[in-house]
């Protein structure tokens, strides 16, 4: 029982990660990014080669995913430039789907379907529990430090002029502020944190593969920002673990319904789940944690 | 004012000069050969009948709009390829007709969005902090206060702008110019839709704006405000400038009577 909750929070911790990612790229700078499993598909995969094929340090490994998360994202930033909205949206859905369907098919690069399996752990596997509540420690020290950053960048300059951006670029152009710029900063960290989060899922779990990285992840992650605050980072962490919380809880209570079958009981698991979101956003529709102004000082 | 330590050492005589711009959208001639310049320190008045392209005039020298022909210099440099945060950061600074902001942010947040010259915008400096920062958004406050005490705007400085009146928001705009430590201000209608009363306060913010040296051009449909404050201006129609001088001379001008007031009189 204590390994599930250990491995229910490690997932809940990368999905913090990833939803983290998402307030920024979405809730901040309001470019609607649904390529987020493509960009945590490229920093596990990218981690994943350097350390399993390269015997890399794990250390380097998570560094390259941040680094190819990053310039991915700056790629996709610059080639979308133009796209707002439900035209940005499916450009990026299409950018997630492309990096799993190259991931499936290209098997001299990627190992195919197969996927990438012995990826090297943050902590030995024989150490039973610890394993988990090592790798938790590790991955869950990802998620404060990315806190802390968001959290700054959030209350600076930076971040007051990404969120006038996302209210109106014409008058934050106006105002003197480079959109590009602000866009493609933010979307480009955004990019690189998801490939973190990529990356420590691979460490964890030591396998990776296409499969792996279905939309459905995306739209998870979301659910988990919506339902948090999506322009506040720790609004996108609760959201994360209430969402696994959530996930896992279901699981059991859809077991307890009379008379429903194991396949019916997965399909009243997602109406749960869809029916917990309307509730959340009929009564808190900025989320648990709403947006932040800053204050004018007092005289 | 900043504006004249800024001011390089071949000041030109104009600050904003506008030669033959022409812009047109799908074959309609938005924007026909449009010349004008304007003079430093005072208001001047950009008039018109509706559809004169006096807004599209607006949105071309601010740089949303690209101009097909044509070329327009602020303080003697030419801007007529520059994006609109680059016009902005020359000190150039336009308002909208129709209230424009960023809705979940308030009136305070506007402000100071709008302050120059903040190095703490940079994405490093955001992160590791830096002294030069800290005092600058000291100094941007410090600024955003007294700018939100002279347009009475003081009493709502933390409410979002969508809980503003109609008024508020059209003060916030003049506001939001006046972060930007702009040299010349460009009002698109900035006393459309609010009563006579704050018209006139408006007008008299705009007056006073130019007494301490800044360059103000106005769009603006009310005659009366026009007459008051403007003391040249420039009369547009179809796309060209048709008139320029003080409001009596324009007035009596056979060829804005015809364009403008609909018919001689």
């Amino acid at each position: 029982m204590l390994t599930y909750i250990l491995f229910a929070l490690v997932i809940g911790s990368v999905y913090a990660l990833l939803a983290q990612s998402l307030m920024l790229s979405w809730g901040l700078a309001g470019l609607v990014n649904l390529g987020l499993a493509g960009f945590f598909a490229v920093g596990a995969y990218a981690s994943a080669m350097l350390t399993t094929w390269g015997h890399a340090p794990i250390p380097l490994g998570v560094a390259a995913a941040m680094l190819a998360g990053g310039l991915v994202g700056l790629v996709v930033c610059f080639s979308t430039l133009r796209l707002r909205d439900d035209y940005l949206a499916i450009v990026t859905l299409g950018f997630a789907e492309i990096v799993r369907l190259v991931a499936s098919n290209e098997v001299w690069l990627t190992g195919g379907t197969d996927g990438i399996s012995g990826i090297p752990v943050l902590v030995p596997r024989d150490a039973g529990i610890w394993f988990h509540a090592g790798s938790l420690a590790i991955i869950a020290a990802a998620v404060a430090a990315v806190y802390l950053l968001l959290r700054r960048l959030l209350r600076s300059p930076w971040g007051r002029s990404l969120r006038a951006i996302r209210e109106d670029q014409t008058v934050a152009s106006v105002a003197g502020k480079s959109i590009v710029r602000f866009k493609a900063q933010a979307f480009s960290l955004a990019a690189a944190i998801a490939g973190v989060a990529g990356a420590f899922y691979g460490h964890y779990t030591s396998y990776v593969a296409p499969d792996l990285f279905q939309p459905l992840i995306t739209i998870y992650i979301f659910l988990a920002v919506t339902a948090g605050g999506n322009a506040r980072p720790a609004g996108a962490v609760i959201g994360a673990y209430l969402l696994v919380a959530f996930l896992e809880a279901t699981r059991f209570i859809a077991e307890l319904a009379p008379g429903v079958s194991a396949v019916q009981a997965a399909s009243l698991r997602e109406i749960v789940v869809g029916l917990g979101l309307v509730l959340v956003l009929s009564f808190r529709p900025d989320g648990l944690l709403p947006e932040r102004s800053q204050k004018a000082p007092a005289l | 004012m900043q504006a004249q330590e800024l001011r390089g050492p071949r000041a030109p005589a104009y600050p904003l000069l506008v030669e033959n711009v022409r812009l047109s959208f799908a074959g309609l001639k938005a924007l026909d050969g449009a010349s004008f310049h304007v003079t430093p320190g005072i208001v001047t008045g950009l008039i018109g009948p509706n559809g004169a392209g006096k807004t599209t005039m607006f949105n071309v020298i601010s740089g949303l709009y690209r101009a097909d022909a044509g070329s327009i210099s602020f303080m003697g440099q030419g801007i007529e390829r520059m994006s609109p945060h680059q016009i902005s950061r020359l000190g150039l600074v336009r308002t909208f007709q129709i209230a424009r902001g960023f809705p979940k942010l308030t009136v305070f947040e506007h402000l100071m969005v709008y302050g120059a010259r903040q190095p703490g915008e940079k994405l490093l400096t955001a992160v590791f902090g830096s002294t030069e920062a800290r005092q600058r958004e000291a100094e941007l406050s410090e600024k955003a206060l007294a700018v939100a005490a002279r347009l009475r705007l003081s009493h709502v400085i933390d409410n979002k702008v969508t809980d503003l009146s109609g008024g508020q928001k059209k003060l916030l705009e003049i506001g939001r110019a006046l972060m930007a430590e702009p040299r010349m201000i460009l009002f698109d209608e900035p006393a459309a839709g609010v009563n006579p009363t704050l018209a006139e306060e408006i007008g008299d913010q705009l007056l006073s704006l130019a007494e301490e040296g800044l360059t103000v051009l106005l769009i603006e449909h009310d005659m009366a405000l026009i007459e008051r404050i403007c003391r040249r201006v420039i009369v547009m129609a179809q796309g060209r400038t048709l008139a320029e001088g003080s409001f009596e001379d324009v007035r009596s001008n056979a060829e804005v009577q015809d364009a403008y007031l609909g018919g001689r009189r």
